[in-house]
């Protein structure tokens, strides 16, 4: 019988500790998967695969970024000297130009007489810049193709645009995105950050019994809901509420997500500032209160002090949901991927954006790694958030 | 001059507290002894009104401190407890710093000027005799102290803001005997000032200490009387065989 128990018990050992190494394991494949994926970006080109961008042979540059492509034909760049070259006008030639310039009949039968007619445009002009498919490109001295670049870390870090489906070059610039997250979570602690505490005091130091009783387990549920029911909350009464308030032309701001954001780190927040604050030892409020201190005095001095670590935590904890929330703030935000300047105006977050574009990216794309990319910068901002919050609320007061 | 009248003291329907009727002479030492759960820890903390912090206490007959019933409505509970102080069984420093410590009741009555803080904290620490071992650190944590001083930086925080009396629930129960002998030695030294109301547990303590002693036995006053006539001739016989050690 023993010998029988032992080995069951032996069994059960190895499936838990398989089980926990499973998890383990799993979780690490998880962010390997998505590092692996993620800077698989630096290796993919500027202008996307079946595509060439074509110079005239006398031109001398040789290197152009993606941003800077992309301003040549936004004609914000308008000068070859801009950008290294002699000093000529710039002269931004697309492909759908040549339906506008020849009769499609001119092209000839299965377009074999394509390459011809774009040899033809580009030797014409010095100054061309053009960008066509890999396939109808002449093999022609005269006409130069740009060598292949990669995204680079400056452009996607410092980016200040972020266009995945432009053309001729798609644009990666986080900037953005990332201000549009850390804007929208900031604002959305200093809200929530004096209303949780206020709850929090008034839960775990005035309310009566009976309150508490009721109250508490209420604040908890809010924290259950899922956050698309919020969004909808957030699309149908803070919009509209935010568009009347400030008199908006749109009420999807940054400042309508922070205000929802708020609403959901809540209980987040009220929570853990609550139970650190009742968890200060029934002996210091009443040394306090036994000295002549009234309620607030024992609350502001005593009670805030010694649960100082739990209230960074229920901060850091806050801010971690807030950064990471993606449904609600994808439904209010207006998701316009600019950089921010006032909180008035809409953003996007790196969340939001995940979720909006990875369905449409195409499986192994320079966007859909870039989206990888995006998981890997949020991973990195949460994680210094939970690894904060741990050193915080391990650190006691004195001891 | 403290007097009780027919004080019936409730945790909800439980009666903690059964008619107890008593004096307290300015400037003596009273002891209340009894076996756990008997309510003396309970009534001394009506002295200051501590039971307030509790839900559904409730208390009838007339606790009277220098002639005001402390229980009358217009009584300020803070103000009432700047007059007594209360040192409780566990040391329980604030996570401050040692002058921070004497100095908090001070600050809570409004006291910000520097020098007066200092001369206070000064003369309540000399007389717990703690000055000495903490003069030169005074900005360091009081956690960084032992027990026994922790238990004296705690005197020394409810004399800083001069009451008149003085409660103490089980002061010595967490202390080595050093520590205890220390307590007790500046306890007969503060009787000169104060009005003394002790708990204890330690019957030996009682006798050493205190004028006069109470013995206290699931909620009632057994027997109240001068600290030598109690214990070594007893009125009553619960409190002859509790002294013997017969229970308790």
């Amino acid at each position: 019988m023993r010998k029988i128990r032992k080995i069951i018990e032996k069994i059960v050992e190895g499936i838990l500790t398989l089980s926990g190494m499973a998890t383990t394991l799993i979780i690490l494949l998880i962010i390997v998967f998505l590092f692996k994926e993620g800077f698989g970006f630096f290796k993919s080109p500027v202008v996307e695969k079946g595509y060439e961008v074509c110079l005239n042979s006398s031109n001398t540059v040789d290197k152009l970024s993606s941003y800077q492509i992309k301003q040549i034909f936004d004609e914000d760049i308008t000068n070859w000297k801009e950008v290294g070259g002699a000093d000529a006008p710039i002269t931004p030639y697309r492909f759908e130009y040549l339906f506008e310039q020849y009769d499609e009949a001119d092209f000839g039968e299965e377009y074999k007489l394509l390459p011809a007619k774009i040899a033809e445009i580009i030797k014409a002009d010095p100054n061309i810049i053009a960008f066509m498919p890999t396939k109808y490109v002449p093999q022609d001295l005269s006409i130069r193709t740009l060598p292949r670049e990669n995204f680079g870390f400056v452009d996607f870090f410092f980016g200040k645009e972020w266009m995945p489906t432009a053309t001729p070059t798609a644009q990666f610039g986080i900037l953005p995105l990332i201000l549009g997250t850390l804007l929208v979570s900031i604002t959305a602690i200093l809200i929530a950050l004096p209303l949780g505490l206020g709850v929090a005091i008034y839960l775990s130091e005035l309310a009566s019994k009976r309150v508490r009783k009721i109250l508490k387990p209420v604040i908890e549920l809010l924290a259950g809901i899922p956050s698309v029911v919020y969004g909808f909350f957030g699309l149908v009464v803070l919009v509209p509420l935010v568009q009347d308030w400030f008199n908006l032309p749109v009420g999807e701001t940054a400042f309508t997500g922070s205000l929802l954001l708020a609403i959901m780190a809540l209980p987040t927040i009220i929570t853990v500032a609550e139970d650190s604050m009742r968890n200060t030892p029934r002996a210091m409020r009443e040394a306090s209160l036994a000295l002549g201190a009234t309620q607030w005095q024992t609350i502001y001095k005593v009670i805030i002090p010694y649960a100082k670590s739990g209230i960074s935590a229920a901060v850091v904890l806050g801010i971690g949901r807030a950064i990471g929330e993606t449904m609600a703030v994808l439904m209010v935000t207006g998701n316009a991927a600019v950089m921010p300047t006032t909180l008035f105006e809409p953003i996007r977050s790196i969340p939001a954006t995940i979720a909006a574009e990875l369905g449409e990216a195409p499986s192994g794309g320079a966007h859909y790694e870039a989206l990888f990319l995006l998981g890997c910068i949020l991973f990195f901002l949460t994680l210094i958030i939970s690894i904060s919050a741990e050193v915080i609320s391990k650190r006691h007061p004195q001891n | 001059m403290i007097k009780t009248e027919d004080i019936n003291f409730y945790y909800g329907d439980f009666q903690a507290i059964k008619n107890i009727s008593m004096e307290i002479e300015p400037n003596t030492v009273t002891a209340f002894i009894g076996p756990s759960g008997c309510g003396k820890s309970t009534f001394l903390r009506l002295f200051n009104r501590m039971n307030d912090l509790i839900d559904g206490t409730r208390l009838t007959g007339n606790f009277i401190i220098d002639g005001q019933n402390i229980y009358d409505k217009s009584v300020q509970v803070d103000e009432l407890r700047k007059n007594i102080g209360m040192v409780f069984q566990k040391p329980n420093p604030f996570p401050k710093s040692i002058f921070e410590n004497v100095a908090y009741g001070l600050r809570v009555n409004g006291n910000n000027n520097k020098k007066f803080l200092e001369e206070r904290v000064e003369e309540a620490l000399k007389s717990t005799a703690l000055w000495d071992e903490v003069k030169d650190k005074l900005k360091k944590s009081a956690f960084e102290l032992s027990g026994g001083q922790q238990q004296r930086l705690c005197i020394a925080r409810a004399l800083a803001v001069s009451p008149s009396i003085l409660l103490m629930d089980e002061p010595t129960s967490a202390l080595d005997p050093i520590s205890t002998s220390k307590i007790e030695e500046l306890i007969f030294k503060l009787k000169q000032d104060y009005t003394i109301v002790i708990v204890t547990h330690n019957m030996q303590q009682a006798a050493r200490i205190s004028d006069k002693t109470g013995f206290f036995m699931l909620g009632e006053l057994v027997e109240y009387a001068d600290t030598k006539k109690l214990f070594t001739n007893p009125a009553k016989t619960e409190t002859q065989n509790y002294i013997t050690g017969r229970f308790g």
